[in-house]
């Protein structure tokens, strides 16, 4: 099992190489490049000057000396310095710009996948009934439209009719006057409780799924609900640490349900249409029809047997879906100038800052191989198959 | 002379006798009938053809009403036109279906007719100078008779008092709560000369409408044809050589199918200037080495071990012509399935792309969209629909049908999907 893994890392390594290899000749190899374009061959630039910046970025070396060299400071973490900011390294905007986007991908990840799961799975159940075909039609319309008009659609409904949540960016300004913190640093304190939270909820559930009794682990599973709850109220309210952020996290928060909506509306579409027929394959199956002639109720054959048999090709898909949610953040960040990576990525290629580019362009390789290897080492712990196989 | 016995859908048995070519086209005719027969029962799938129809007929139309009937649109209207005339001729002229001796002349001759009637009625309709998609303008725009108040509550025959600071009096002085101003602005919404109202430039949405859905179409369909010939020969190619082919390929696909493709194409958009047809053959190329690629490799190594295959190898085919003759056809009917979905994620890319303003064209749904929203007009919500529904809409429509019309697709083709 720990080999499997390995050597599925090992894969993603290799694959990261040749991803930013190829970035590599993709941006800074080919003909007419903005740095040269930028320095070089500029009319603007006085021949001396422009011989000098040559000389300095190194564009006179033989193409592998620049490959190496890009290499090695690529993998020491200098990634050079942008140009529209100018004295600020670009490791420097990608710290602060990365947290963000993590925190709007994780979220949506999570929701996206469960909501997506749990209603495909209720209108596979109930095929041919009334709501089956308003269902199929809705995730049809979100999965084919077109993203930012729908972006734009729900600013106009939700933050300008009816005005329930800010119209854009990440944090409001007038709140922030004399804050004493900075918004990174309470944006790590998000991020850090969302990943204890999360991680949480997740270790108890994986636990509560050894008690065998359904009534006791129902009592237990409400309880442990309940406990986590509390300790989350008990963060923001009774701690000192917590209660002094609360204003500016509730800020942050406030902002960013907007966007996280966005993309689980739209991504999720795609997971309930394949669940759906994912299942309704599934329930052809004869161990379904035994599961109910033994007289199991209609529950647990739906979620203990199709469910779970359902599940792994959607698993499979998410795959697929680690790109498409990529894309999404994308698209959303730019619609409600959210600033993380993705809006990063847009704003540095439009004003051809190439360093903060690369840089951004990396990071979202980085995010794509890693959410990858992570649905992998999930997959491995729904399939026996793949577990069996990896020993 | 060979004769091959054939079973159509209605289940006679038929002998057909002739020359080889014209036995395969029998057949393949064949075919299509039996899976159009399949596919037509599929309500949602023909609603999606349907969609597409009427948007192929926006594109057709729209050098007809600028120019007149040229040959190019003729051809493409008489493309349209016919399927929907014989649809309509055949349960009111011919009483068998396959009656073709009554109804193949008479369709031909009614959609050529229609094609023609829309060339008379249609052609040359619209000035360019006032109908061009891009540089159009028009320069008489209605007057709108609106009213100075304090409080807006009817934006459409009210103003503000700031709004009113720029109409003054022939005197210089502001004008006051309660006068009446005759204004000639450009967003008009739609009236007899524009149908879907005019955008903030004074050009026709309906006109941009339809140069939009031209363009969509290009590069759905260039980007469609692109994926599926790469994606069969290296589908094909991958699964019956295997080996290092196979290895290679495959670690190809699978970095194409993890990157996040509009993150690529932001990023190569910084070193290309892109046109139309840039990006159609590199969605058709991401997509044809990447996704699509895996799915008829897949397809095409349940092909392999087919004994046809062996025999064919047997009777001493080379490698190209096993590949060329026996597999590639076999792995063809997914491959056009998968043309679908990418015409659906083509045309939503270019919207986005141009949308973001990254691509070198002058019309297209996503910049009509890019414009509203600049210009502020999305925030104004129900006002000014025709500038924020129509193209977003189209854009949808456009993509939900080919969509849909995959799906109903899938059903033919793989019939463990068929509802029962």
């Amino acid at each position: 099992m720990l080999g499997y893994i390995a050597r599925r890392t090992a894969q993603m390594a290799v694959l990261f190489l040749v991803f930013l290899t190829l970035t590599f000749l993709l941006l800074t190899a080919l003909p007419g490049d903005t740095v040269k374009q930028r320095f070089a061959t500029n009319p603007n630039i006085p021949p001396e000057a422009a011989q000098l910046a040559i000389e300095r970025l190194g564009l006179d070396k033989p193409l592998w000396e620049q490959y190496t060299s890009y290499m090695w400071n690529f993998f020491r973490g200098d990634f050079g310095f942008s140009f529209i900011q100018y004295p600020r390294p670009v490791s420097d905007i990608i710290l602060e710009r990365l947290p963000r986007t993590l925190v709007l991908f994780l979220t949506v990840v999570v929701s996206y996948y469960i909501l997506g799961f749990v209603a495909g799975k209720f209108i596979a159940w109930r095929r041919g009934r009334r709501g089956e075909h308003a269902l199929t039609i809705g995730s049809v319309f979100l999965y084919t439209v077109f993203y930012p008009w729908f972006a734009l659609m729900l600013i106009w409904f939700f933050a300008f009719y009816a005005d329930v949540v800010p119209i854009n960016k990440f944090l409001d300004p007038q709140e922030w006057v004399d804050a004493p913190f900075s918004s990174n640093h309470v944006f790590m304190v998000i991020f850090a409780f969302i990943l204890i939270g999360g991680g949480a909820a997740l270790a108890f559930w994986i636990l509560s799924r050894r008690i065998r009794d359904p009534v006791r682990r129902r009592r237990i599973v409400w309880m442990g609900l309940a406990l986590l709850g509390i300790g989350a109220v008990w963060f923001w309210y009774g701690s000192t640490f917590g209660s002094a952020r609360r204003l500016y996290a509730g800020d942050i928060a406030h902002h960013m349900i907007l966007p996280v909506a966005t993309i689980t509306l739209i991504s999720f579409a795609g997971i309930m249409l394949l669940t759906r027929s994912s299942m309704l394959e599934t329930m052809r199956e004869d161990f379904i029809l035994t599961a109910r002639a033994k007289g199991l109720s209609e529950k647990i054959v739906r979620d203990r047997h199709a469910a779970r048999t359902a599940l792994l090709p959607v698993t499979t898909s998410l795959v697929i879906a680690v790109a498409t949610v990529i894309d999404g953040g994308i698209i959303t960040e730019t619609v409600y100038s959210w600033p993380g990576m993705g809006e990063l990525l847009f704003t540095s290629v439009v004003e051809q800052d190439l360093n903060l580019a690369i840089a951004a362009f990396s990071f979202v390789g980085v995010m794509a191989m890693v959410g990858h290897l992570v649905v992998d080492i999930l997959y491995m712990f729904l399939d026996p198959r793949i577990r069996v196989a990896g020993e | 002379m060979i004769a091959v016995p054939d079973r159509n859908v209605s289940g006679e048995i038929f002998v057909q006798s002739g020359s080889r070519w014209r036995i395969r086209a029998n057949l393949l005719w064949a075919g299509l009938t039996n899976n159009w027969n399949l596919f037509r029962t599929n309500r949602i799938g023909i609603i999606g053809l349907s969609i597409i129809m009427c948007f192929g007929l926006l594109a057709l139309i729209h050098p007809v009403l600028i120019s007149g009937l040229g040959w190019y649109s003729a051809a493409g209207l008489f493309l349209l036109c016919w399927p929907v005339v014989a649809w309509s001729v055949f349960p009111i002229l011919g009483r068998h279906r396959h009656d073709r001796k009554v109804s193949l002349p008479v369709t031909i001759g009614l959609s050529g007719a229609v094609v023609a009637a829309i060339g008379i009625w249609l052609g040359g309709a619209w000035d360019v100078g006032t109908y061009h998609p891009v540089v159009g303008n028009e320069a008489n725009p209605p007057t709108q008779v609106r009213t100075v108040v304090n409080e807006v509550t009817a934006p459409a025959t009210q103003m503000s008092l700031r709004e009113a600071l720029l109409y003054p009096n022939p005197d210089g002085t502001p004008l006051l709560p309660g006068d009446v101003v005759e204004v000639r602005e450009q967003p008009t919404g739609p009236y007899g000369r524009h149908w879907l109202g005019t955008d903030p430039l004074g050009r026709d949405i309906l006109s941009q409408l339809m140069k939009g859905a031209q363009g969509a179409f290009l590069l759905g369909m260039v980007a469609a044809v692109v994926t599926v010939l790469f994606a069969t020969a290296v589908g094909s190619v991958a699964a019956y050589l295997g080996g290092w082919v196979d290895a290679f390929f495959m670690r190809l696909a699978d970095l194409l199918l993890m990157l996040p493709g509009l993150a690529i194409f932001i990023v190569m958009s910084s070193v290309f200037r892109f046109e139309l047809w840039h990006l159609a053959i590199l969605i058709g190329l991401l997509s044809g080495f990447g996704g699509v690629a895996i799915v008829l490799k897949s397809q095409a190594l349940a092909v392999k071990v087919k004994p046809f295959i062996e025999a064919a190898r047997v009777a001493g085919g080379s490698t190209t012509r096993v590949i060329a003759v026996h597999v590639v056809p076999n792995v063809m009917p997914l491959s056009l399935l998968y043309m679908m979905f990418t015409v659906t994620a083509a045309i939503q890319t270019e919207a986005i792309l141009s949308f973001l303003g990254l691509l070198n064209i002058d019309m297209s749904w996503g910049l009509m969209i890019e414009l509203a929203r600049n210009q502020g007009y999305f925030l104004t919500g129900m006002r000014f629909w025709w500038l924020v529904f129509p193209a977003g809409l189209c854009v949808s429509l456009l993509a939900a049908a080919f969509f849909l019309v995959g799906r109903a697709m899938d059903e033919v083709i793989n019939p463990r999907l068929r509802q029962r």
